[in-house]
């Protein structure tokens, strides 16, 4: 493994942007019990960035997601959103971003224009200016068709829209989306890419995906997390490069599993038993 | 960016959405309907309430506590439960409200759907009026007392629904913390304790009854101590709750 792939703390804070910080995480840190889950992430993200969060199941993605939007409180470590600093004051620091849960939650048995109101007052939003904020994310968001439906009866798709636009209809200048487009068919994940790649201009943008194309198509910075740590940060360019010439086809894919399958002992025994089980095809990795 | 609200905008945007939870569902017209049919039978049938040849509410009272035991977890046993299982309690925390605003909010709504519950006895008050001419003062106080006591049952409920994912264990905790707190109360448990307990025992442990405070006020005297009681248990059981979540939101 390329040993340039660990990044400092300092090269996180590229100041190739001049763009102020919007999220900046310090030394953020999660233990659970004995598993340690998250260990001492240094991040910064700008207006205008969109980081595609990217690692293997269980890296850490959304117990990271979780510290930055304050549902886990960090063992070690600090968040500042926008300048407000999440410990000190969470109701102001939680003004500023949208949040997207993994798996989208909504409460089943509301309406989607109920729905969208509720968090729009949660918003701040009353009167006129409520209904307005709801027309224009339904609409930005596509849900005008199924307005009166309840949450239960959507399909995944229009779930995750749901929760798109509860994360949007304040306008926030940071977004955090864990899994976006997870569950969208081909034409959905092309509308919701299109639409945080606009969003992305002038706001922060984190979002995680399993899906490396994704990196590719909207995002201007991928962050690999493996075992709680950064083991990539870069554009997905930089990425790109590091897969050897010789590969051709799924570079970051190659890319994405020399970084994120570390030789421990463990893993070592475990790729032994693989490699003896292929050896008979002649597949190597 | 979203705006500043004030506390109170928080809670009643909480309450609203809590409120309409109940209505939502079939949760309300099956909890009223049922509700009233039990108060009714307690009131008629075992009460007796034409047979004692007195125009009062006693009957329908006396009965109430051991309705709520049942009735009142069914209320609270959602209010954490059901954000764990579906995943929402991750939505509602990281919006702009404070574990205070989203507790409070959660109880009154809870509290004020009691409310309506009990309001809906009201027929009775009507009809022992147009029969005889009852006590409206031991009455009034009386509707105080049961809904103080479906609010110190809510607070109970809410905390423990904060523990699980699982409504059913919730409704469990809560009607046997529920139990524990009448039956300190109850004459038999009273002789028992008096067998060998110091007298000075055996009063504390009627007064940390919710039964014993109840029967105070039904005798008429809207006590302060009566009152201070359920608002004590009210406040210590959103308090724990507001612990729980601030705590132990993500697990």
């Amino acid at each position: 493994m390329p040993d340039a792939a660990m990044p400092e703390a300092t090269t996180t804070e590229r100041t190739s942007t001049a763009s102020e910080p919007l999220i900046v995480a310090r030394g953020l840190d999660k233990r659970f019990g004995a598993i340690h889950a998250v260990r001492g992430i240094n991040l910064t993200v700008r207006a205008g960035e969109v980081l595609g969060f990217l690692g293997p199941n269980g890296a850490g993605k959304s117990t990271t997601m979780r510290m930055l939007t304050g549902f886990l409180e960090p063992t070690a470590g600090s968040v500042t959103l926008a300048g407000i600093s999440l410990q000190g004051n969470p109701l102001d620091a939680k003004r500023t971003f949208g949040y997207l849960p993994e798996g989208a939650p909504g409460y089943p048995d509301m309406r989607v224009e109920e729905f969208l109101r509720f968090i729009g007052r949660a918003r701040g939003f009353n009167g006129d200016g409520l209904t307005r904020a709801v027309d224009t994310v339904m609409d930005r968001v596509n849900l005008g068709t199924v307005r009166r439906q309840t949450l239960e009866t959507l399909s995944k798709g229009f779930k995750r829209r749901v929760g798109l636009a509860q994360a949007l209809i304040h306008d926030p200048r940071i977004l955090i989306l864990d899994e976006p487009t997870d569950g969208l068919d081909p034409n959905q994940k092309h509308e919701v890419r299109e639409l945080i790649r606009h969003l992305g201009t002038d706001r922060a943008v984190v979002l995680s995906t399993h899906i490396l194309e994704e990196v590719e198509a909207v995002c201007t910075r991928a962050l690999i997390i493996n075992r709680g740590e950064i083991v990539f940060d870069g554009t997905p360019d930089d990425m790109d490069s590091k897969a050897p010439r010789s590969v051709s086809k799924n570079r970051l894919d190659h890319v994405f599993r020399s970084l994120t399958t570390k030789d421990t002992a463990e893993d070592a025994t475990r790729r032994v038993a693989r490699s003896l089980g292929v050896e008979v095809k002649g597949a190597s990795r | 960016m979203s705006r500043s609200t004030t506390r109170r905008t928080r809670v009643f945007t909480i309450f609203r959405r809590e409120l309409a939870a109940y209505f939502n569902t079939p949760l309300a017209s099956v909890f009223l309907v049922i509700f009233l049919f039990l108060s009714g039978l307690f009131t008629f049938n075992i009460g007796g309430i034409y047979d004692r040849g007195q125009a009062d509410l006693r009957p329908f009272f006396q009965f109430l506590p051991w309705l709520f035991l049942f009735l009142v977890p069914a209320i609270s046993m959602r209010l954490w439960a059901e954000e764990r299982r579906t995943g929402t309690i991750e939505l509602l925390v990281t919006l702009p409200f404070t574990v205070t605003d989203l507790v409070l909010g959660k109880f009154l709504a809870a509290w004020a759907f009691a409310t309506v519950a009990i309001i809906l006895s009201a027929p009775l008050w009507f009809t022992v009026t147009w029969l005889g001419s009852p006590d409206h003062g031991v009455i009034i106080a009386s509707y105080v007392a049961s809904t103080l006591m479906a609010g110190a049952f809510l607070a109970i409920g809410g905390c423990l629904s904060a523990v699980t994912k699982n409504q059913v264990i919730a409704f469990v905790l809560c009607v046997v913390a529920c139990f524990l707190l009448l039956i300190t109360g109850l004459p038999a448990v009273q002789d028992y304790v008096s067998g060998w307990a110091p007298r000075e025992a055996v009063e504390a442990l009627a007064s940390m009854s919710a039964l014993f405070h109840f029967d105070s006020i039904l005798r008429g005297v809207l006590d302060l101590r009566d009152v201070l009681y359920f608002v004590s248990v009210i406040v210590a059981g959103l308090a724990c709750n507001a612990w729980l979540i601030q705590w132990r939101k993500a697990d």
